[in-house]
């Protein structure tokens, strides 16, 4: 504890490529079109934000210094981190729960559309068609 | 051969007090035009409107953002076999007097896309915010740069398009400022983009739905779309011309 002011070395490489790797696979992501750039934003600036603390020794050590983290400087990249990762899922709880008001608008939508088609008798549609096609969903 | 059908594409939002005006302007400046008004879960009267005037409703269930009620259009346009659609925004904002020039480049087959352009040689003076004349201008490099041709006004919604871009944006249209992403996905596929010049008017009714903070978070998710579309495989294969 008493020496124990700075960053060790190996725990900046291995930080640094971590965030690299976290760039690179949301980079690769946002690529192949399985995650979209509305969603990746967060992730990116994660990945950034802990790349520069990574890289940057005397600044995290600095930063550690005014959150008067003295023993071990690399506790803030893990603080840092867990903010971000908690920025992350307060977001994607926002997205769920709008995609689950969307679904329930959907359903309904379709419900209403489907009895209006019945009614019209456009469709005769045998009711044991409609269960299979709903279990087999 | 004959006449080739076209089609107006109007994606519109809470726009109730234009889209009749805009829906009447249109039909009147060419009668065998057809309108599809995409409602993008408008909560006035705005579908009901639309349709009284004479167009064809597509109404979304829920609000899609500009880029999917465009594309349900181009969607809509697809499936009824257009041949050529135009874009005109639900505000009003785009002068439909103004569809013949924006129409000859198709015509004379020398381009798939045209886009009406505030900027270009011969166009209307435009005033906005410094923001987003600032927005504009970052874009119109950016794309430039990116396709290798000069653009100038890569944001405007006001677009005349061929069946193969027809094709092309039925099948991926971007979400958020969709033009400044469909303007590089267009020079991918190896389809040809031109630039007329072009006025716009001011906004009838309503406002527009873009604040500044929004703006700033717009720009570095479309400039990230950008950047990695380069990286990105075609979603339809390229045709021969």
């Amino acid at each position: 504890m008493s020496d124990g002011n700075g960053t060790p070395l190996y725990v900046s490489i291995a930080a640094s490529v971590a965030s690299i790797l976290l760039i690179l696979v949301v980079f690769e992501l946002i690529r192949s079109r399985r995650l979209r750039e509305r969603y990746a934003l967060l992730w990116l600036a994660t990945g950034f934000v802990l790349l520069v603390l990574s890289v940057w020794r005397d600044g995290l050590n600095t930063i550690a210094g005014w959150f008067g983290v003295t023993g071990y400087p690399p506790a803030v990249l893990f603080a840092v981190a867990t903010l971000f990762i908690l920025a992350v899922l307060l977001h994607y709880s926002t997205v769920i729960s709008k995609l689950a008001d969307q679904n329930v608008i959907l359903a309904q939508r379709l419900a209403l559309l489907e009895q209006a088609v019945d009614a019209s008798g456009a469709r005769a549609a045998p009711r044991a068609d409609r269960d299979t096609s709903r279990t087999a969903g | 051969m004959a006449e080739p059908r076209r089609i107006a594409i109007v994606p519109a939002r809470n726009e109730a007090g234009a889209i009749a005006g805009v829906v009447e302007e249109i039909r009147s400046f060419d009668p065998l035009l057809d309108v599809v008004v995409v409602d993008d879960g408008s909560t006035d009267r705005t579908a009901a409107l639309a349709a009284a005037a004479g167009a064809a409703v597509v109404r979304l269930p829920y609000n899609l953002g500009i880029g999917g009620a465009v594309q349900t259009g181009f969607k809509y346009a697809l499936e009824h076999g257009y041949d050529v659609a135009v874009r005109l925004d639900g505000d009003g904002q785009h002068d439909p007097q103004q569809l013949p020039r924006l129409l000859a480049p198709l015509e004379r087959g020398d381009a798939d896309v045209v886009i009406g352009s505030r900027f270009a040689e011969g166009g209307g003076d435009y005033r906005a915010p410094f923001a987003r004349r600032a927005g504009i201008r970052w874009f119109a490099r950016l794309v430039s740069l990116l396709t290798r041709q000069k653009l100038t006004d890569t944001t405007s919604g006001f677009q005349a398009v061929n069946g193969r871009a027809i094709r092309l944006f039925a099948a991926d249209y971007p979400h958020d400022y969709p033009e400044v992403e469909a303007a590089v996905m267009v020079v991918r596929h190896r389809l040809r983009i031109v630039e007329v010049p072009a006025t716009m008017r001011g906004r009838e009714t309503g406002s527009s739905s873009i604040t500044a903070l929004r703006s700033l978070y717009y720009a570095i998710k479309v400039t990230l779309a950008l950047l990695v579309g380069v990286f990105r495989r075609r979603v339809v294969p390229v045709e021969e011309a």
